[in-house]
């Protein structure tokens, strides 16, 4: 836990976690994580701009795409890991994501069913 | 209490008491951890309190966490909406792909810069952090100013928000985000300053950490944004 630096003196020992890493060692981390972003990115828009893929496969590959980019930016941008320091962090965020999953999935499925159970509308006037 | 190669608890030592961890944690018990070694604590708290900069690390999460649970409840709007254009431009007719690719290249760099520049703080450069700051704001300047562009040029066809339900969940969910992004710059702003004036003192520092956070949030959000609005709206 205690990770003094040599030559960094005004480094706060209490302040520092396991994972606090010299100036080269967090470039490159960063770095890493740029160039999968890149990647996943250019392959949303690749995909989305030609036709190699199968038309109604698609948003569900683009889908796929986001996650493991979100997955990304959670590991290597905001150093979401499995220490034991960053549990109440995953907790929470798995949590946040079963929110997320049930306002989103929830109000898909009921509209859903609601447009299908609405009376057809006439094509003309505003009647109800 | 000197003996530090073959450290032996003091019958009265207590690990859990507050702060007992201090003195304690030296080369002799090597490197604390979980283990049952010695007199270290062995609950989950690892025999003292987390660091502050864990504790303020958590409660901004947990703040970044409420914001993206708001964000969810306006693209389930967005997606309910998709399709309701009022017989309008639909998302293929007014999507421009190369605007947003440029937009997302912005992001995605500024959240790159905001790395660097808590690299930089980490190793106490004021200097460093600085540019890496400046850099940040500017592409995220770049992305709001071509975002506003975006906007005015539909609106200007005609396709504002009052047109149809899909333009009114379309111009809440990104301009929600735009208006995050805009927040994050005067935000940013500030925390120039504060370490211009100030340095890294503690809290300092743990503002920036916060910053961080909040900038790296906004690029997630825009990942599913991008995906969800323009790459698969385009689509269809």
């Amino acid at each position: 836990m205690i990770n003094i630096q040599a030559g960094d003196g005004q480094r706060d020992y209490q302040d520092s976690a396991p994972g606090d890493n010299p100036v080269t060692k967090g470039i490159v981390a960063y770095l890493i994580g740029l160039a999968m972003a890149v990647l996943l990115t250019v392959a949303s828009f690749v995909l989305a701009g030609t036709d190699v893929l199968y038309g109604p496969s698609l948003p569900v590959a683009l889908i796929v795409l986001a996650i493991a980019q979100i997955g990304i930016h959670l590991v290597y941008f905001l150093h979401l890991t499995t220490a034991p320091d960053n549990t109440n962090n995953v907790m929470a965020l798995l949590f946040g994501v079963f929110i997320v999953l049930l306002v989103i999935g929830g109000s898909i499925w009921i509209m859903g069913h609601l447009n299908g159970n609405m009376m057809p509308m006439l094509p003309t006037g505003g009647g109800m | 209490m000197n003996s530090q190669a073959t450290f032996q608890p003091p019958l009265d030592y207590d690990p859990y008491k507050l702060g007992s961890n201090r003195k304690q944690r030296g080369a002799g018990i090597g490197g604390g951890g979980h283990g049952h070694s010695g007199g270290e604590a062995t609950g989950h708290g690892e025999g003292g309190p987390a660091s502050p900069r864990v504790i303020v690390g958590y409660g901004f999460w947990i703040f970044l966490l409420s914001d993206i649970i708001m964000f969810s409840a306006f693209f389930a709007a967005y997606a309910v909406l998709d399709t309701r254009t009022a017989n309008g431009p639909t998302g293929h007719d007014l999507f421009d792909l190369r605007r947003v690719a440029v937009e997302t290249s912005c992001l995605l760099a500024s959240s790159f810069t905001c790395g660097m520049s808590s690299v930089a703080s980490d190793a106490r450069s004021r200097l460093w952090t600085e540019v890496a700051l400046l850099l940040t704001g500017l592409l995220g300047l770049a992305f709001l100013l071509l975002e506003l562009q975006e906007f005015s040029d539909m609106i200007r066809q005609g396709a504002g928000p009052q047109r149809s339900a899909f333009l009114s969940a379309f111009f809440a969910l990104v301009g929600c985000h735009g208006l995050h992004v805009f927040a994050g710059l005067l935000w940013l702003g500030t925390m120039m300053a504060q370490v211009w004036v100030k340095g890294f003192r503690p809290h300092i520092v743990h503002r920036l950490l916060c910053f961080n956070l909040f900038w790296h949030a906004l690029d997630i959000i825009w990942v599913a944004l991008f995906t969800v609005v323009y790459l698969i709206g385009s689509g269809s």
